[in-house]
């Protein structure tokens, strides 16, 4: 394999990236807005300076996250898009041993960070069986169960884990429970650390191990995949499960790792959506680990960055996820590069 | 002759499931004081923009193509359908904004799945992620309202009474386009045209009709007949619009179809029945006594509890075109 056949597929996503802000601008324009100064607020927002560069990595850390767990099921050929709700649940999970139980300090966090993977394994596995055993196609049962852990997360923090005096959020998790802050004044802490592994192990896991290879023939070609003896019940569990870790800690990011709340809105405000732009990350980062990283900041940048956009642009900051869903479409279209160089020539 | 017969037992077992379940649902409401015609009224509603949306899917799914993008199209549309009624003050126009939206939306997924030979799940997600942020956005941009806009009473179209309840026009549109649906696909050249693209697309190809257009043209049937749906959520059902107006309807949907096995009629049944899980869950939020024994939030679980279940214990093998999902390529 030669390098440009390497690179094709970042080249692909630059491509996406740039028809994105291009439709992005023209929705602006469309409303009276000027595009080049907002683009130009959004990357001094993003990049300029060293506290927007921590705003923009402490934006990326869930979205890193969740898009794990796109990228992983696309590669057993699964579309788990239910990180939505494996997420509510993983922050509802760091809420209670964080911030109802106490633990000593160091086991504390241990102990909050596993919970929180645990509870977004617990919601992942559900439609993985009903896969597994019905056939239930997993598009359809995620959404569903990320509408019934809404109600359910939202419940229980309202009627059971709520801050006593302050109804609009949960029990704070206690400092034994938390992350570090990187710099002072910044939301960033160590919990991007904890992010970054864990993509590095997904990598490790995909590429390095009999699971992980028997996962990705399965994506790649199922039939081959059953030929050779692989179970498709084996690699669906597989990809659900890591899938439902990283959503799991992706929500527990927000609860354990974010001041200044340290807690979980009654609103569920602070997560919600987290779990779609994970969508975005996945297929800009050609759903491999390591390019989720990547592809983690660049949705980071354009979460803090919009910010920054608002302020002084007006463009209000929700345009930045139309702006993820033009570019999902364009790289929907494998050939969409090829088409362009062609039209190109002409 | 066995493959008939087994067809028409799996199709009255499915017909006995759901009248079992509406029974049950009858009899739930009677528990708690409720009359049926209530609920039959609430639940006609709310079948109505999940009957648009899962017909318009099943056509679009005979042809080969799998739209999940409804969610976004729903979302769309309602919102959209407000803006365009406002714009010229006018209900039925808004009904037809969405009917247009619907079918421009269909018509993007359509020349990306058929020309571009797009993955058509990544692109229903696309769909929807656009959605999700645009919605947002054309509140502030229309509205100066983070997100909630309620519809002037003049806008509203209202159900028309009969004897019995009260039924929404668009209600009856739904019936008639599910029927008409099942008689052009079993009994048409066009029907057979559109399940030929799903099923033997080179069979047509060779047959001298563009497998390409009957595709492109159901993405945007489907898209407009899921628009009109949206629109008669915010227009003709809740008379205002909020940014989550859709509420997953868009994958219900896609149950529906699943449930149907691409019949029209079944997907219509289907759709009455999630239409009534909502119904019953809209009326019992409201009833008092209720209230205290069980926490809203239970009951906002309803719809997707119901959704789940009945896609777990469908029964009957499904199946779906063999050239589902896939673009077609001349060989």
């Amino acid at each position: 394999m030669n390098l440009s056949a390497k690179s094709e597929p970042i080249t692909q996503s630059f491509f996406a990236i740039v028809i994105g802000l291009f439709i992005g601008a023209i929705l602006m324009a469309a409303f009276g807005y000027n595009p080049i100064y907002a683009y130009a607020m959004l990357l001094y927002g993003a990049f300029g300076g060293v506290p927007e560069i921590m705003e923009t990595l402490a934006f990326a850390v869930p979205v890193m996250l969740t898009g794990l767990t796109f990228a992983v099921g696309v590669r057993a050929g699964l579309f788990n898009i239910g990180a939505e709700g494996q997420m509510y649940l993983g922050a509802l999970g760091a809420v209670i041993v964080g911030g109802a139980l106490n633990f000593p300090p160091g086991l504390h966090l241990v102990f909050t960070t596993l919970m929180s993977a645990f509870m977004g394994v617990l919601w992942a596995v559900i439609p993985a069986l009903l896969k597994i055993s019905r056939g239930v196609h997993e598009v359809v049962s995620t959404i569903m169960f990320n509408w019934i852990g809404f109600w359910l997360v939202i419940y229980l923090v309202v009627y059971q884990f709520a801050e006593p005096g302050r109804a609009e959020r949960s029990l704070p998790v206690l400092p034994s429970a938390r992350y570090g802050v990187l710099l002072e004044g910044s939301t960033l802490t160590t919990i991007i650390f904890v992010a970054v592994a864990l993509c590095l192990l997904f990598y490790f896991i995909l590429w390095g191990t009999k699971m992980g290879y028997e996962l990705r023939v399965m994506g790649a070609n199922p039939d081959a995949a059953k030929y050779a003896g692989i179970k498709p019940w084996r690699t669906t569990l597989l990809a659900f499960i890591l899938g439902g870790i990283a959503a799991g800690l992706a929500g527990g990011s927000q609860v354990m790792g974010r001041p200044p709340a340290w807690s979980l809105y009654a609103t569920l405000g602070n997560v919600v959506g987290l779990g779609f732009d994970g969508l975005s990350v996945a297929l800009i980062g050609r759903n491999h680990p390591i390019g989720v990283i990547f592809a983690s900041i660049f949705l980071g940048a354009l979460s803090q960055g919009s910010r920054t956009m608002q302020y002084y642009a007006g463009v209000y900051f929700e345009l930045v996820r139309a702006i993820s869903g033009i570019i999902i479409l364009a790289l929907s279209v494998p050939e969409a590069l090829a088409i362009f160089r062609r039209w190109r020539k002409k | 002759m066995k493959v008939k017969l087994e067809k028409r037992t799996v199709v009255a077992l499915k017909v006995s499931v759901i009248l079992a379940i509406l029974l049950a649902i009858f009899y739930l409401a009677e528990l708690f004081g409720l009359g049926p015609l209530s609920i039959l009224e609430a639940g006609l509603l709310a079948m109505t923009p999940l009957a648009l949306a899962a017909v318009g899917e099943v056509l679009n799914e005979k042809t080969g193509l799998v739209n999940i993008g409804l969610e976004g199209i729903l979302l769309m549309s309602a919102v959209l359908g407000v803006v365009g009624a406002e714009f010229v003050w006018n209900g039925y126009f808004g009904l037809l904004t969405g009917v247009i939206v619907g079918a421009i939306v269909g018509l993007v997924f359509g020349l990306l799945s058929v020309y571009g030979k797009a993955d058509q799940v990544i692109a229903g997600i696309g769909i929807n992620v656009f959605a999700l942020g645009f919605v947002p956005y054309l509140f502030i941009v229309s509205w100066r309202s983070p997100g909630i806009r309620v519809l002037p009473s003049d806008l509203y179209v209202a159900p028309f009474q009969t004897p019995l309840i009260r039924v929404h026009i668009v209600t009856i549109i739904a019936v008639v386009v599910a029927l008409l649906a099942y008689y052009m696909v079993n009994r048409t050249p066009l029907g057979l045209r559109i399940r030929a693209a799903g099923e033997k697309p080179d069979a047509l190809d060779v047959a001298g009709v563009s497998v390409n257009r009957t595709r492109l043209m159901m993405a945007i049937v489907g898209g407009a007949l899921c628009g009109l749906g949206g629109a008669f959520m915010s227009l003709g059902w809740f008379g205002s619009a909020v940014k989550e107006i859709s509420a997953g309807r868009g994958f219900i949907a896609l149950a529906c179809v699943v449930f149907s096995g691409l019949d029209p009629l079944l997907a219509l049944l289907a759709a009455l029945i999630f239409g009534f899980a909502e119904g019953f869950s809209v009326s019992i939020q409201i009833t008092p006594g209720v209230k205290e024994v069980i926490p809203f939030y239970f009951i906002q679980m309803i719809p997707y509890i119901t959704t789940l279940v009945l896609i777990t214990v469908a029964i009957g093998k499904r199946r779906f075109p063999k050239e589902s999902g896939k673009p077609y390529r001349r060989e």
